[in-house]
């Protein structure tokens, strides 16, 4: 070992899978930033998950294809990983390590910043009431989304969450500011067109200049994921707090973030929870989730919607199951909507925003907006009982109210959930639609509706 | 002797640390450079394994870990409700001056502000005998609770020699020495208690009081006592947040201890936001002035989440052992399990189920065992409670998973929260098949007493409607509505109007979000003549549809939400309408 102003050369013991097993330590730290340096002079980073005795254990996040014991190099840098940051962030394209990706120099950086960021202190939040109108009727009528919020999508593969996603990043704004939001994208091992989809969409809507994007993609290292979403909040968190904008964080796909864990957490030897993922998981994740809320004293906000794809969509999956534990929420797509071609596909029985509640009502967006949306719910799930039962006995065992709950259901799939992908629609018209498809029952049914509320908006 | 080691290892929140002879079990430790707090769980040689209580990034072995002598302990005096904590009893308020709005490390503060002057005012005069757990003097602490001073339960007792008068006096003030076989020991308003270690009392009751929640599924139909346990398990989605937090907002107890134990920290900053401004239902002050929180959430350091359940409930004992009734409601256990099962791998300790360590269940047991309503120790007589509520998040929705499973043998009240009831915005989404109460036999009497002599009758006939319902709905499944005969349908039809009328509660609802038991009995009895006037009308040959047409059915309904608590009239009304119209539809009938 050699030591050089501060930092400590090492060498390599043992290499197995993503990690390196490094010998001669002496003056390590937990979580401190690795430097592997190969005897072709290539550097990866890495940093250190556990140290002692002598041995620190590095995972190296470019993974260690390549690597030999003899002649490589472990450079211990006396830091944890940081992110430059600076207002020239935004517009421009990272790796998924947060190096520049565009072919442009690195942006000065105004500071420094620790990419684990730290446990916001409770206390000190601002609870998140403004309503966001996205103007996705399904989501500001019945999901609505709250500046500050973390609401997952969960979807299932080759479904349209990534559109979706696409025209809420486009179309998200505060009603009575013009507040714009920054977006700020992390790819984590998604395909090349997926990124692309959502760069191009950016890029026509001229949000791109308000636009950070980091992208790990499907064929860069596995390992580089645990980083990408990470930095991505580093960032938002500076744009958030230090700049004061609105910070619209669109993580994808957060699957293969777990799957990355679980590669680490297997080759560490560690005592598997469900599925062979660690038992840290949900502790782990939180530390990404959390990092969404507005703080008191300052203007900013980071709101986060993380997709995720649900393995044989299966929402039991530990990785949806988890996600659902931390989040304020989740949007859940249907597989048989998407079937039926509607778009956006979202399974509304399946969806919640816990804190809608807030962000709508008397002075938000209308007084009648709570139980009108809760309504809605039930006689949906009313419909859906109904169109089940009417696969029994057929359409002529219904009773006349039943089959107003089904017409009311496919009124409610095809006029107020459909919807074109460059369709904004006011929260004004979306509570109208949700009137009109409801005004298919009879007015003794609306047991959730305040009596005033029926005879100011029921469609005779 | 204090132990001062060095770090050999860290991996985590898991150190190890050499030269650690001198430790104890549970002993609180300085570590490195930092000054982060620590706990020792293992001691192998002079090797002592520690549980790091703040992010461990940047330790390296090398670096100083010092013993303090004491196990984990929470201050106990005024000053303590009202206050949001971390796992160890730190106010979130002075971390954010120390550190901002994110919370930094080895930052040390006091649990309550040892500056602040208390009106005290003494309750026994130089010569009285004492022993632990005496009243000594009160000292108001908000507006709702007066805050007993206690003799310390390890505290020796004795003869009072000096105590001071009436007046204001900071929390470092000796107010009164005791004297026992020659030796003195000053007393001040607090007193320090290891978090693992129960709190002593006299004896312990049956309960038989009910904890009334203002909430109709749980009173009517799976109550808790005072004293109680109870456990809310279900997947996320379900409500079990709103529902905890309906608990501690409206449960007739004097202090409410609310641990967010791993979840998320929008949900204490509503706490925070919403409990100043809400008013107990029965004075009229803020409920924060009852609340105590203690908020460690996910992404805060694992370690202090296991910590933090037990810095919960010692609290609530010492708010017990002043003659309180208190509420301490956990969310999540899991989440608490999960630290323990995090811990436990760092260890390298031979996993049971699912990586849990196999003293999971006894840690479970140990802390349900915490609840009980008692004799304090002391004079003057007085009796407390501690009632537990805890969550539980079975991953994927299973209740056959270990924390559930192990949870269900030590509490007798379980609410078990249906995904397919919160997919249909049934809320709150108690199972009415799958939940059970073992304290239903004992609190009859208190409802009889106070209530009506009718109500453990009345609620076993809604209950019998919702269980025909769930054999009937079977057969529905299987061959439709229409193959079942009018009378069977009719028990569709009320079991549907017990649902949405009684079983529903829509939290966010000014009126229905709490509900009065005397509303609850009558709402109940409403339903259960609507079901017997209801068939005798069938038998008297009016039609299926014509009930179901009678508009007081939408009355019937909506009263949950249109009538207030101290509009009873209004019930009355609806009951004579519905005595008017069935006999309209009988009538119909004949005439025809």
């Amino acid at each position: 070992m050699t030591t050089q102003g501060g930092v400590q050369y090492s060498k390599i013991a043992e290499i197995k899978g993503p990690l390196v097993i490094v010998d001669g330590v002496e003056n390590a730290a937990f979580d401190e930033l690795v430097e592997i340096e190969t005897n072709e002079g290539e550097k990866r980073l890495g940093k250190v998950l556990e140290v002692g005795n002598g041995k620190a254990i590095v995972q190296v996040f470019e993974g260690t294809t390549g690597l030999s014991v003899s002649g490589t190099n472990a450079k211990f840098v006396g830091k944890v990983m940081e992110m430059p940051v600076s207002e020239e962030v935004l517009g421009r394209v990272f790796d998924g390590l947060g190096r520049p990706k565009d072919g442009l120099p690195d942006p000065v950086a105004s500071s420094f910043l620790d990419i684990n960021g730290a446990p916001m202190n409770p206390e000190q939040r601002e609870y998140p009431k403004d309503f966001i109108q996205t103007g996705v009727s399904v989501i500001d009528g019945m999901l609505t989304l709250v500046r500050g919020q973390k609401l997952p999508i969960f979807s299932g593969s080759g479904m349209s969450h990534n559109i979706l996603a696409a025209q809420i990043a486009r179309q998200a704004s505060v009603v009575g500011t013009s507040d714009e939001f920054a977006v700020v994208f992390a790819a984590i091992g998604v395909q090349f067109s997926e990124a692309e989809y959502f760069r191009r969409s950016l890029e026509e809507s001229g949000a791109l200049k308000r636009s950070v994007l980091f992208l790990n993609l499907a064929d860069d290292p596995a390992i580089e994921r645990i980083i990408t979403p990470r930095v991505a909040l580093t960032v938002a968190e500076y744009l958030a707090y230090d700049l004061g904008m609105h910070v619209l964080v669109i993580l994808t796909d957060m699957t293969n973030y777990a799957e990355a864990l679980r590669e680490i957490s297997a080759a560490r030897e560690e005592v598997p929870g469900r599925k062979g993922y660690p038992g840290y998981l949900y502790t782990d994740l939180s530390t990404i989730y959390e990092r969404a809320g507005r703080l008191r004293g300052k203007n900013g906000s980071v709101t986060q919607m993380p997709i995720l794809s649900m393995p044989s969509d299966d929402i039991t999956h530990p990785i949806p199951d988890l996600t659902g534990y931390i989040t304020e929420g989740q949007i859940v797509l249907g597989r048989d909507l998407f079937r039926q071609g509607v778009y956006p596909p979202v399974n509304i029985l399946m969806s919640l925003s816990r804190i809608m509640k807030d962000g709508i009502g008397e002075g938000r967006t209308r007084a009648d907006h709570q139980e009108i949306s809760n309504q809605n719910y039930d006689a949906y799930s009313r419909a859906q009982e109904v169109r089940a039962l009417a696969g029994i006995v057929g359409k002529a065992g219904l009773t006349e109210v039943d089959l107003n709950y089904m017409n009311f259901g496919d009124e409610f799939e095809n006029k107020f959930l459909t919807q074109a992908i460059d369709e904004n629609r006011t929260i004004e018209e979306t509570l109208g639609l949700q009137w009109n498809t409801i005004s298919n029952l009879p007015k003794n049914e609306l047991t959730k509706v305040k009596d005033k509320f029926i005879e100011q908006y029921y469609k005779e | 002797m204090v132990a001062q080691g060095r770090i050999v290892w860290v991996s985590g929140p898991a150190v190890k640390a050499d030269g650690m002879a001198d430790a104890k079990m549970y002993e609180t430790v300085s570590v490195g450079e930092a000054k982060l707090i620590g706990e020792v769980i293992r001691l192998t040689g002079d090797v002592a394994f520690i549980q790091v209580y703040e992010s461990t990034s940047g330790l390296k072995p090398g670096e100083p870990v010092v013993g303090t002598g004491n196990p984990l302990s929470v201050l106990l005096g005024p000053g303590i409700i009202g206050q949001i904590y971390d796992g160890i009893q730190r106010p979130l308020k002075d971390l954010a001056d120390k550190s901002g709005s994110f919370i930094g490390r080895g930052i040390t503060t006091t649990p309550v502000d040892m500056t602040k002057k208390y009106h005290f005012n003494p309750t026994v005069a130089v010569g009285d005998e004492v022993e632990p757990g005496n009243i000594i003097g009160t000292v108001p602490e908000t507006s709702l609770i007066e805050h007993k001073i206690l003799v310390p339960p390890n505290h020796a007792g004795g003869k009072i020699t000096k105590i001071v008068s009436e007046g204001d006096y900071d929390l470092e003030t000796e107010i009164a020495v005791v004297e026992k076989d020659g030796q003195s020991a000053p007393l001040k308003m607090y007193h320090k208690w290891p978090v693992r270690s129960p709190r002593p009392y006299l004896k312990r009751y049956d309960p038989t009081i009910p904890l009334l929640t203002g909430q109709r599924v749980i009173d009517t139909f799976f109550p808790l006592a005072k004293g109680g346990t109870g456990s809310i398990p279900g997947a996320f989605g379900t409500g079990k947040t709103v529902t905890l937090h309906q608990i501690a907002k409206w449960a007739d107890s004097q202090v409410v201890v609310y641990i967010g134990c791993g979840e998320r920290g929008n949900e204490m900053t509503e706490v925070l936001v919403e409990f100043p401004e809400l008013k107990d239902p029965r004075t009229g002050k803020p409920l924060m002035d009852r609340t105590v929180l203690v908020a460690n959430t996910s992404n805060m350091p694992v370690a202090a989440r296991e910590a933090s359940i037990y810095t919960g409930v010692t609290i609530a004992e010492y708010y017990r052992d002043m003659g309180y009734d208190v509420v301490l409601v956990a969310d999540s256990t899991s989440r608490w399990a999960e630290a323990l099962r995090e811990m436990s791998g760092r260890l390298e300790e031979m996993p049971a189920e699912e990586g849990y360590p196999s003293y999971l269940a006894s840690r479970l047991a140990e802390f349900y065992e915490r609840a009980g309503r008692v004799r304090a120790s002391g004079s003057p007589e007085r009796d407390g409670s501690v009632s537990l509520v805890g969550a539980v998040s079975p991953s994927g929705g299973d209740f056959t998973e270990p924390v559930t499973t192990h949870t269900m043998r030590f509490i007798k009240t379980f609410w078990a929260l249906d995904a397919k009831l919160a997919y249909s915005r049934h809320y709150p989404s108690i199972n009415w098949m799958n939940s059970y109460s073992g304290y239903l036999a004992d609190i009859a009497k208190w409802w009889s007493e106070n209530i009506s002599d009718d109500w453990l009758k009345l609620r076993g006939e809604t209950y019998g409607i919702l269980q025909r319902e769930d054999t009937l709905k079977e057969i529905v499944r299987l061959l439709g509505p229409e193959a079942l005969p009018d009378e069977e349908k009719l028990i569709l039809e009320v079991a549907r109007m017990i649902k949405i009328g009684i079983l529903q509660q829509n939290s966010f609802d000014d009126v229905d979000t709490y509900c009065s038991p005397e509303k609850q009995f009558k709402l109940m009895k409403l339903l259960v003549d609507f079901y017997n006037q209801g068939q005798q009308a069938l038998k008297d040959g009016a039609a299926l549809a014509d009930i179901r047409a009678m508009p007081v059915i939408a009355s019937l309904l909506k009263a949950r939400m249109e009538v207030k608590d101290d509009e009873m009239d209004k019930l009355e009304k609806v009951q004579n309408e519905m005595v008017e119209q069935f006999k309209n539809v009988t009538g119909v009938k004949v005439s025809n």
